[in-house]
Formats: structure tokens, C-alpha cells, sequence
């Protein structure tokens, strides 16, 4: 009896990794997705001078507005961002939604000839050239994206240029929901 | 959520020797090129702006700042790392410490902003129980059963001493084993007796 049921063991394992693995297959499970901290927690402190010329620097005050805002960080040496860049002017044109946009690590000159050249989604636009600010904001690189809901705490945090599902399936309803 | 994509503007990660175009007239010369591009040459993530001037103080920077990961590297402290983000991560650890923050401080500084991932080395707490005593205790699971396998195996008893008849029975058989004609002993000798018959 006890020796039938090591011979089971090899089995039993082999169902309980062969259960683990389907799981992971089917359940849309990202192993590889770190997670952020940011996401649930009130926004960090916020403060940039302006990408605009004689434009007043942006501040906390913007992201508590009574309406969820998007806060982008882009670069103009960035070509993920490029990549994202029509979707962020779509959601302003078509949706309304206030973009905020953060050049980090750019020159200003050259982020504003960036921005002339595909247009300007952004409701205001800042500069983080030193990436004090970025730090603060658990960022490790652009394109980043947070959603800040209308009491002024992060809801969604990309790791990565937004894309259509991005946008379909988690920012738009969240968007929705908070106007 | 997905997985980060790692998009930061990265210094030089290492420095090689230029070999000088002299031909192959100085040999030497030659030979000492190659044997300094067999040297390896260490990249020096830290750069000196960024050092402190208190040693004491840059020493401890320099002790947390291995422990801390570079969050665009793969497995790569900001001690090492030549990443952007690693630089403004160097920095930040040394203004903390100006600013008379505790190395736990510091630490803590950063998991608020980059969460447990930013730790090379995981915090022990529910959510990683698994990964701290995960292997010990197959190795203890695995060490017993061995141990109840070894065991089982040294209770089989000896077999019983032969009694005065067998042992009787076998000095005859062993008798008989010597009479026995050659031709008998093995199967190769008779093997080859068959192929030269032929």
C-alpha cells in the first residue's frame, strides 16, 4: 500500500507542474511583470518648470483637478515613444483627456522641435532634465504612463508604450468611470 | 501589467586598448598590443562627479549602492551599472546620505519609489516564503526520505547459518566440482576446439 503510492509520486508531480504550467498559459499570468508601487498610492510630490516658453511650472495643484489626468513621459530620443505618440494625440483629440507630458532626459529645445513636428498632445508639458522628479515617480525609463484618477491617486502605471489594448481595455473605462 | 521596456540611454559599458596600425614590422610592439587586449578592463560605472567627499561617507554609498538593483539591467547593481537611471540612482543614494539619512533610510527611500525589485537581495516576508524556504525544505524532504529508504534497507536480517546437513551436502558438491574433465570449464575452450575441427 505505501510503496503503491511512491510509485504515484512521479505521477502526482507531473499532474500538479503540468496544472501549474496550463494555469500560467491560460490565466494571461505575465511572469515577467514586476508590478509598480506607485499604483493605489496617493501621486508624488509633482513640480517642473515648463517645456513652454514663459509657460508657469507645472505642479501638484495640476493633478488634482476633480478629473483623472494621464502623465507621460516621453523623450524626443526615444523611438518607443514615437510609436505611442499618435495614440496619446488621438485620446486628446477624440476623448478629451488631459495629457500631461514630462521630457525627461531632453534637451528642451529639442523636445519642443520634436513636439512641433507630430503635434502637441499635451495639456501642459515639463521638463525633467536632471530625472529628479522621474525618480520620485519609481520611473526607470520612457515611454512611462500613469493614470491619476480625480482624487489625485495613481491608478495605472506603463512600464512601456500604451497600446490600443492598453487603451480599450484598461485606460479609457478607467478614464470613463472617473469623469 | 507588462514587463518593463528597458528604454535609457546607456554610457560606455568598457574601455579597450586602441591598437595602433604599426604593422607587422615592431613585433614586439605587436605582441604587447595583443597581450594588453588580453587584459580585461573593468567599466567604472561610478563617475568621479558623482563621488562624495567625505570617504566615510561615499564608503557607505558605495556599500549601498551594490545592494541596490539597477532597474533597466538585468541583475546588475547601480554600483555597476552605467544605465541613466542608475547614475540619477547613484546620485539620489549619496544626497540621502548628505541629507544624514541611515542606510536603512536610504534603502527604504527607494523600495517607496521602486518596490521590493529594486533589493538584489529579497526582503524575507510572507509573499517570498517560498523562494527563502523553498529549497531548503526539498532538500530536507528529499535528506529523510533517503534517510527512511537507508533504513528500511539495513532491517533485512542475515541470512540463517547453514545447519550441519547443507554444510555436509556442500563439501560433497565441492568434491565433485574438482573431478570434473577440462573440457568443461568454460565455454571458450570449447569454442575453440569446434573451430579447429574444421
Amino acid at each position: 500500500m505505501n510503496s503503491r503510492l511512491l510509485y504515484a509520486l512521479p505521477l502526482l508531480t507531473l499532474v500538479i507542474m503540468a496544472g501549474f504550467f496550463g494555469w500560467s498559459l491560460l490565466s494571461g499570468r505575465d511572469p515577467a511583470a514586476i508590478g509598480s508601487v506607485m499604483v493605489n498610492r496617493p501621486a508624488p510630490s509633482f513640480a517642473a518648470p515648463s517645456l513652454r516658453d514663459g509657460q508657469p511650472a507645472l505642479t501638484s495643484d495640476l493633478l488634482k483637478t476633480g478629473k483623472p489626468v494621464l502623465l507621460n513621459f516621453f523623450a524626443s530620443w526615444c523611438t518607443p515613444c514615437l510609436a505611442e505618440h499618435p495614440l496619446l494625440l488621438r485620446l486628446k483629440e477624440r476623448e478629451g483627456v488631459t495629457i500631461i507630458g514630462i521630457a525627461w532626459k531632453n534637451k528642451p529645445e529639442e523636445a519642443r522641435a520634436w513636439l512641433a513636428k507630430l503635434g502637441d498632445p499635451f495639456a501642459y508639458v515639463g521638463t525633467d532634465y536632471d530625472g529628479k522628479l522621474s525618480l520620485d515617480w519609481g520611473l526607470s525609463g520612457v515611454p512611462e504612463t500613469y493614470l491619476i484618477d480625480a482624487t489625485g491617486t495613481v491608478r495605472l502605471h506603463f512600464h512601456a508604450p500604451i497600446t490600443e489594448r492598453d487603451l480599450k481595455e484598461t485606460i479609457l473605462p478607467l478614464l470613463r468611470a472617473g469623469k | 501589467m507588462r514587463a518593463r521596456l528597458w528604454l535609457s540611454p546607456s554610457g560606455p559599458s568598457g574601455h579597450l586598448p586602441r591598437q595602433t596600425g604599426e604593422g607587422w614590422g615592431g613585433g614586439k610592439r605587436a605582441v604587447g598590443a595583443l597581450l594588453l587586449l588580453l587584459i580585461a578592463f573593468p567599466a567604472f560605472a561610478v563617475e568621479p562627479s558623482e563621488m562624495l567627499k567625505d570617504p566615510a561617507l561615499e564608503a557607505r554609498a558605495r556599500t549601498i549602492s551594490r545592494e541596490l538593483r539597477c532597474v533597466v539591467c538585468q541583475n546588475q547593481s547601480i554600483d555597476d551599472s552605467a544605465a541613466e537611471v542608475a547614475h540619477d540612482m547613484r546620485v539620489a543614494v549619496r544626497e540621502r546620505l548628505t541629507a544624514g539619512d541611515s542606510d536603512r533610510g536610504v534603502m527604504d527611500y527607494m523600495v517607496a519609489r521602486y518596490g521590493d525589485y529594486v533589493l538584489l537581495q529579497p526582503p524575507f516576508k510572507p509573499g517570498t516564503l517560498v523562494l527563502w524556504l523553498g529549497a531548503p525544505l526539498v532538500l530536507l524532504l528529499a535528506g529523510a526520505a533517503l534517510f527512511l529508504a537507508a533504513r528500511r534497507r539495513r532491517v533485512v536480517t542475515a541470512p540463517a547459518p547453514l545447519t550441519q546437513a547443507e554444510r555436509d551436502r556442500l563439501t560433497v558438491i565441492l568434491s565433485e566440482a574438482k573431478d570434473l574433465p577440462l573440457q568443461a570449464r568454460g565455454p571458450s575452450t570449447s569454442l575453440r576446439s569446434a573451430q579447429d575441427d574444421r
